[in-house]
């Protein structure tokens, strides 16, 4: 076995200094009754050229041939291959927490420039090193604002993405917290009067999507404003991370906290995951902030260098009172961010979100011509639902031709009106040609 | 700041002096040509890029479609560099590093054993690596299937009736099995207050158990580092919904009382929740589930060798008995007839906790793992259980005369000693780590778990050979020599590493947590 170095004879020499006469000796601790007296019923083991053979006979019976029609929370984007280059440099993705700076440096390092990349994009001015993903770092946001506020009441808007509001709804399923669901209107977009009547002063936070579920750019300034006027968090919320190379930061528009995913940023789409999830917010909420986050400061010869700080929040110290118990988080995939966003850099990401915008306008505007109008009226950024009819036998009859047609929303909402809503993504990935065809496959 | 140029190299005098050999005891730390690497927001650019993208046509005016007010120009700080800028910045970065692949790393609980090369590059088939979450059914049978097998296997080689792959990493997978807890005890008319934590936990049980609105009730282990029945039996009453227990615990003793102990919390009515941290100690040798746990979280970046990342992603998978199945969260991977589908509607799994993350789970780590499992086999994994105890015991059984060994009970995958013999020169555990940085390992893991003053927490796991462990007993016995011999030398470490002792306290004091123009440390 080419992971296990030890030879018979290194073995026999080690129990000798162990004092033991046989390796079953070091496992008199457990009870005769507690053993396991047969062999695990796993496959038998397999050399490396039939592991590669099976599992690649798993990954071709994955249709991937063409780039998907499908966000929804995760989106197809060229990834330069200098990206995974680097992150396959064993320094790094080999390294554990950086419990150890002097011998992190490169980690820390990096995770720093992570928190500098989030906030620039987010216009706020503090990020944690990272979460698990979108939805969670939004159900941590909503608990760190009933922390601020001391309030227990959620007004989350229902074109937040629904998958995101269910992980909320099972993070404060034993809280006692309160959420309030506030709807959409016909351009897709937050229902401000309804929002309005919503928050109050028992309001902990208000959460929108910017863009949201539906691709719309919604009114994050006047949601953000009633969350102010009601001494409530505002928190904007972002899947699709290549809408802050054209849209304004959230925090420029009133957002306190944003959170969402950097996926776009280096991660690929890996069947949904891993990508690194984000929360950034003001200096003066930093206090309760989840999650770990890395600072500067010098070492005894007084050069800059850097740690894991704040820590006196976690759960390592803290235990039971810690603002959150995340430990591990998604260290590897901020990194691939990172790298992404470098490559990218102030021209590269503004060029690759107009790339965006425009794609999503030719495939709405190849969608007109093939006779399907948008399900909503509202701005969109790289991602629009369509009305075609059945959207689900839409997506089986595609799916037989490899062309993954985008999400039909009665997955999610499974009243008889959006029957025929299909929510679709146009990326850089997506050429004009293959959107064309998209469309007049789509219409059959 | 010094070299505020960058660029310049660094020539780091070694142990073995000017001839660069490594002396005899240590990991091979000799000289390194290191570099000065600024913020990559601090690199001079301007007008450069890094990527090669279609060109925008033009056809189509932000200003026109989108208000105006949310519109931005380039973000302002971005950096403007070349491609090659950036590959040798992160480059640069990546030599500061202390990985597996660069040396010994005994991190005792975080099983730092070697990442096998294999899995990353089935992790990148495309097959896999460009799937999109939401692919229709009949697009991602390859997926699916994977998914199926490792739920599979994980349930078998625990000894549970089933699995959630979903969890994004060990703790998330502690939320979700006590949410799963919590769910059970709520549909039988209680949801109970209290858990019961054992002294020697991780600080994550802990936390996941408030995080669920339970009251922690500490429970103290023996002075042979082992939790004994009538102490939980002290502490258990109608209220507890549960004990949380890590087996083998902290101290990489095996709770053999496990048996007693879960008895005593079911006859009240509770569960028994096993902390799978250190499950590589029992891959094939003994299952949780047949020792009387209930739900488990495996590691599957500690026991199934997914990399760490420098601090994730890692998958926490939860297992769970027959009484707890329909409480598993979302989505729930079944395979009917020869097809695999997703349940993600609660419809369809009424008494579910619900859904803890978007999409399925860290789906990357999941190829790595199955692949693992695939090559190990039934005495492959056995195998790397024994040789995980094997290694420990032989590092306990050559240091146990240079380091205070705080309990003598039987030692499985990992080994704690403490300072207590170095202390009377002045020299602490902290010095110990650090000085074992200079002499090319990475430090054990230390000041942990809490029951013991400052512990050396050290776990070599079953890829590291005979020699790799003599040369890390000998620099640890030569750092006790010299603890009695030179303490201040000790506290001067590390000297090889681009950076010495950071101020810590100082970080934490005047918090600077990103760069700003112009940003300095004055």
């Amino acid at each position: 076995m080419r992971y296990h170095p030890h030879t018979p004879d290194d073995v026999r020499r080690m129990l000798d200094a162990v004092g033991a006469p046989d390796v079953e000796t070091l496992f008199r601790s457990i009870p005769a009754p507690l053993r396991l007296r047969r062999p695990l019923d796993v496959p038998p083991a397999i050399d490396e050229i039939g592991l590669f053979a099976e599992l690649g006979r798993l990954a071709a019976a994955n249709r991937v041939e063409h780039p998907p029609f499908l966000g929804a929370g995760a989106y197809p984007h060229h990834v330069p291959p200098a990206v995974d280059q680097l992150l396959l440099r064993g320094e790094f993705f080999t390294a554990y927490t950086p419990y150890q700076p002097e011998v992190s440096q490169g980690t820390l390092q990096a995770l720093f420039e992570w928190q500098t990349f989030v906030t620039l994009l987010t216009g706020l001015e503090v990020a944690n090193a990272s979460m698990y993903d979108g939805a969670t770092a939004m159900a941590e946001a909503a608990l760190m604002a009933t922390r601020l506020t001391d309030r227990r009441k959620i007004v989350v808007s229902a074109a937040v993405h629904p998958d995101y509001r269910a992980v909320l709804a099972t993070y404060l399923a034993s809280t006692g917290d309160e959420i309030v669901t506030v709807p959409w209107g016909a351009d897709g977009r937050t229902d401000l009067a309804a929002l309005e009547r919503a928050v109050d002063g028992a309001t902990a936070a208000v959460i929108v999507g910017y863009p949201n579920f539906f691709g719309v750019v919604d009114a994050l300034p006047e949601a953000a404003a009633l969350a102010r006027k009601a001494g409530a968090v505002a928190v904007s919320v972002t899947s699709e991370a290549v809408a802050f190379g054209l849209l304004e930061a959230p925090g420029k528009l009133g957002a306190d906290v944003a959170v969402g995913t950097m996926q776009s940023f280096g991660a690929g789409l890996a069947f949904g995951g891993p990508a690194a999830g984000f929360l950034a917010l003001r200096q003066e909420q930093v206090r309760q902030m989840p999650g770990r986050v890395c600072g500067a400061t010098v070492d005894k010869q007084g050069r800059r260098g850097f740690v894991l700080t704040l820590s006196t929040r976690e759960q390592h110290i803290r235990r039971e009172r810690a603002t959150s118990n995340i430990c591990t988080n998604a260290g590897l995939m901020a990194l691939a961010a990172t790298i992404h966003l470098s490559l990218l850099g102030r021209r590269g990401l503004a060029q690759l979100a107009r790339v965006n915008f425009e794609r999503a306008r030719m495939l709405r505007d190849a969608m007109g011509r093939a006779g399907f109008a948008p399900t909503f009226s509202g701005p969109a950024f790289n991602e629009l639902a369509f009305e075609v009819g059945d959207a689900a036998a839409v997506v089986a009859r595609l799916a037989k031709k490899g062309i993954a047609a985008g999400a039909p929303l009665s997955r999610w909402f499974p009243e008889p009106r959006f029957r025929g809503s299909l929510l679709c993504a146009a990326t850089e990935l997506h050429s004009p040609e293959l959107i064309e065809l998209f469309a007049r496959s789509v219409r059959g | 700041m010094a070299n505020t140029t960058g660029w310049k190299p660094s020539m780091e005098q070694g142990a073995g002096g000017a001839g660069g050999e490594a002396r005899p005891g240590t990991g091979g730390a000799v000289r390194g040509l290191a570099y000065e690497e600024k913020l990559i927001f601090e690199h001079a650019g301007g007008g450069r890029t890094g990527v090669s993208l279609p060109a925008p046509t033009g056809a189509w005016d932000p200003a026109k479609d989108l208000p105006a007010g949310l519109l931005r120009g380039e973000v302002e700080g971005l950096p403007s560099l070349a491609e090659l800028d950036v590959v040798r910045h992160f480059t640069r970065l990546s030599v500061w590093n202390h990985g597996i692949d660069t040396g010994f790393y005994p991190l005792g609980s975080c099983t730092m054993k070697y990442n096998p090369k294999s899995s990353e590059a089935l992790a990148r088939l495309p097959g896999f690596a460009a799937a999109h979450p939401l692919l229709p059914a009949e697009m991602c049978q390859g997926s699916l299937e994977l998914m199926y097998r490792l739920e599979r296997a994980l349930s078998e080689i625990s000894g549970f009736a089933g699995t959630t792959i979903a969890p994004a990493a060990g703790a998330h997978g502690e939320l979700c099995g006590v949410m799963m807890i919590r769910a059970y005890h709520v549909a039988r008319g209680n949801a109970r207050k209290k858990v019961l934590i054992p002294d020697t936990a991780h600080g994550t049980n802990p936390a996941s158990a408030a995080f669920n609105g339970y009251k922690i009730v500490e429970v103290k282990s023996g002075p042979d580092g082992r939790l004994h029945p009538d102490a939980v039996r002290a502490a258990m009453d109608e209220d507890v919904a549960a004990i949380m227990i890590t087996n083998p615990n902290t101290l990489g003793v095996f709770e053999s009382d496990i048996g007693a102990i879960a008895e005593v919390v079911h006859a009240k009515g509770g569960l028994v929740y096993g902390d799978g941290a250190n499950l590589n100690a029992l891959l094939g040798v003994a299952r949780p589930g047949d020792m009387g746990f209930d739900v488990m979280q495996f590691n599957l970046h500690k026991t199934f060798a997914t990399p760490h990342g420098g601090g994730g992603p890692g998958s926490g998978p939860v297992a769970v008995k027959e009484a707890l199945l329909p409480f598993l969260p979302l989505p729930v991977v079944v395979r009917e007839g020869s097809a695999y589908r997703l349940i993600t509607d609660p419809r369809e799994r009424p008494r579910t906790v619900g859904r803890l993350r978007e999409f399925h789970g860290n789906f990357g780590m999941m190829v790595r793992a199955w692949a693992l499992i695939r090559e190990l086999g039934p005495e492959g994994l056995r195998r790397s259980a024994e040789l995980a105890v094997l290694n420990a015991n032989y590092v306990r059984a050559r240091l146990q005369d240079a380091y205070h060994l705080p309990y003598a009970t039987d030692s499985l995958h990992e080994v704690v000693f403490t300072d207590k013999l170095q202390k009377a020169a002045g020299v602490s555990t902290m010095d110990v780590a650090k000085a074992l940085i200079d002499e090319g390992f990475h430090p054990p893991t230390v000041y942990f778990p809490l029951v013991v003053a400052g512990a050396l927490m050290i776990e070599p796991t079953e890829t590291e050979s005979k020699e790799t462990l003599d040369a890390f007993v000998e620099g640890m016995r030569a750092i006790a020599a010299r603890a009695a011999a030179d303490p201040d030398a000790l506290h001067a470490a590390p000297v090889k590493p681009v950076r010495a002792r950071l101020d810590e306290t100082r970080a934490a004091r005047k918090p600077i947590l990103r760069w700003t123009p112009g940003m300095t440390l004055e």
